[in-house]
């Protein structure tokens, strides 16, 4: 495999886009990537998204969305795994171009899901879970969730309070980033009266859907410094699995996908858990932000909350996460958010992201995206490059 | 949900039938066509009796489309007697009274007032048990 880089990347603001249709949305994202790479095309372009079918009644997205980016011609698909198809098309994107199929490869992901009845769109969310064993039962995306939340409040015999800490530095970060949905603080108080979705999942505890479209380009390391002096290298991109149904694993509190995921990714990266300077993690919800911390290695098991009380995952931490406010704050558009994470950790190894979020000298970074309650995990690790 | 699915899934709904590993003596719920522990593909069917204990649980606020008039309602993961763990909507029980390690039993109920197609759907749901050693 040749080594990689990313020398472009693309974000559209993360909200309601009720007067911009999906190919549109991704349009934008796909030739800001381009613009930031100055280039003015690619040879592949993978789009990451969960939910066309359902809500645009739209498939066959590659190929649609490659011609209305006039790229028509080139090699165009579309890849889906839930919540995880943003990074499952960057995956795409990086063995396209490491087998050397491809020299500039485009892993853009989109979605759009706000403008359908509420109930439509908890409905087809609730796809990435089983549908003939979970869904029937009546369960939603937010409800498996709430089963993971309610088992860790048993098990580690936490109080509920305790998981306040990460949705409010989520929009205390958010509040910095202007593609960010959320841009406002919130309190424990806040946090303590927010209504029950689904119990113990109240409204500050989940992210919000959204729309949104983000973007990088790929190519090979050694185009990347003849073309360009802000690009970051690409040292890992790799996927593990796990059952999709939550109650076909024996324990719940560990996310085996992510343990798996993140083996791969470290040990293809050369890099030890120590060297990793931030941490753009999947928190959907609160509780998947613990077990996403506790399954990597980053905080014991049990411990992802004690660790953030401390303060080891803030600004000023040991290991920042969701530095650009997260699923929870910057907002899920769920098969667009893997990009946003990886496009996020690229800013921050450029040095430009927006004051005060920028990690001081950070040169490695994490981003990891979850593809329904821990099936699919897509872990990339990107470095900054050296003269 | 379309008829054929749901009548392909009737010995799940109605029975709790799962499979039996010939190989490793394994009892999956749902069936499988092969063993997830010892990989065999000779498997028997292997109904299960359909008493377990709560694992976890949820009580849902905002329903998916179709379940929206059965708000608040429980969903939880129940660990069967013989192993296989299922997702089942709770029923007959107080939501407050929810407790993980609680004892359920199956039992047949609707599942949904209206499916996609105006058929009524059947299926397995769980309660506390009630008469204990029955
Ligand atoms: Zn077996």
């Amino acid at each position: 495999m040749k080594e990689l880089a990313i020398i472009g990347i693309g974000q559209t603001p993360v909200g309601e886009h009720w007067a911009v249709g999906l190919r549109d949305l991704a349009t934008e994202a796909i030739w800001a990537a381009l613009d930031d790479a100055g280039l003015d095309g690619a040879d592949a372009l993978f789009v990451g998204n969960m939910l066309s079918g359902e809500m645009a009644q739209q498939a066959h997205l590659g190929a649609l969305i490659a011609d209305h980016a006039a790229l028509a011609g080139i090699e165009a698909v579309k890849v889906e795994a839930a919540c995880g198809a943003a990074a499952a098309a960057l995956r795409q994107a990086v063995l396209a171009v490491g087998s050397g199929a491809a020299e500039v490869a485009v892993a853009v992901g989109v979605e759009k899901l706000t403008e359908q009845p509420p109930a439509d769109t908890t409905a087809a969310l609730a796809m990435a879970a089983d549908g003939d064993y979970e869904l029937p039962m009546g369960l939603s995306f937010v409800g498996v969730g709430a089963l993971l939340m309610q088992r860790y409040l048993y098990e580690h015999r936490v109080p509920k309070e305790a998981f306040a800490r990460f949705p409010i530095q989520a929009h205390d970060n958010a509040q910095h980033n202007p593609h960010a949905m959320f841009r406002s603080p919130i309190t424990a108080q806040q946090y303590a009266d927010a209504k029950m979705i689904a119990s113990p999942i109240n409204l500050l505890d989940s992210s919000p859907i959204a729309d949104g479209a983000a973007a990088v380009v790929v190519t090979t390391a050694e185009r990347a410094r003849r073309l360009s002096d802000r690009a970051v290298r690409l040292l890992a991109c790799e996927v593990g699995t796990d059952t999709v149904a939550l109650h076909d694993r024996a324990d719940l509190l560990w996310l085996k996908g992510v343990e798996r995921s993140t083996k791969k990714a470290l040990a293809r990266a050369g890099k030890r858990h120590e060297e990793i300077d931030l941490f753009e993690l999947h928190d959907a919800f609160s509780v998947i932000a613990a077990l996403s911390l506790e399954s990597a290695g980053f905080a014991e098991r049990g411990c992802g909350l004690c660790h953030a009380q401390r303060g080891d995952f803030g600004r000023g931490g040991r290991l920042p996460i969701a530095t650009m406010g997260g699923l929870k704050a910057r907002g899920h558009p769920v098969g667009a958010t893997g990009l946003y994470q990886v496009v996020e950790a690229t800013l921050q190894l450029r040095g430009e992201a927006p004051e005060p979020l920028q990690i001081p000298d950070a040169r490695v970074a994490m981003a990891q995206n979850i593809g329904g309650s821990g099936a699919t995990v897509v872990t990339t690790i990107l470095e900054r490059m050296e003269g | 949900m379309s008829l054929a699915r749901h009548w392909r899934l009737r010995d799940q709904r109605y029975r709790l039938e799962g499979t039996a590993c010939d190989d490793c003596g394994t009892i999956q719920f749902p069936p499988r066509p092969l063993c997830p522990n010892c990989r065999s593909r000779t498997l028997s069917p292997h109904p299960l009796d359909g008493r377990g204990q709560l694992i976890s649980y949820t009580v849902l606020y905002q329903a998916p489309a179709g379940f929206e008039a059965q708000i608040p309602y429980a969903v939880g993961i129940v660990e069967l007697g013989e192993g296989p763990r299922l997702t089942a909507m709770l029923t007959d029980v107080d939501l407050d009274a929810l407790q993980i390690g609680m004892s359920l039993e199956m039992t047949i109920r609707k599942l949904r007032s209206d499916g996609d197609d105006g058929v009524i759907q059947y299926g397995y749901k769980f309660r506390p048990v009630q008469f204990e050693g029955a």
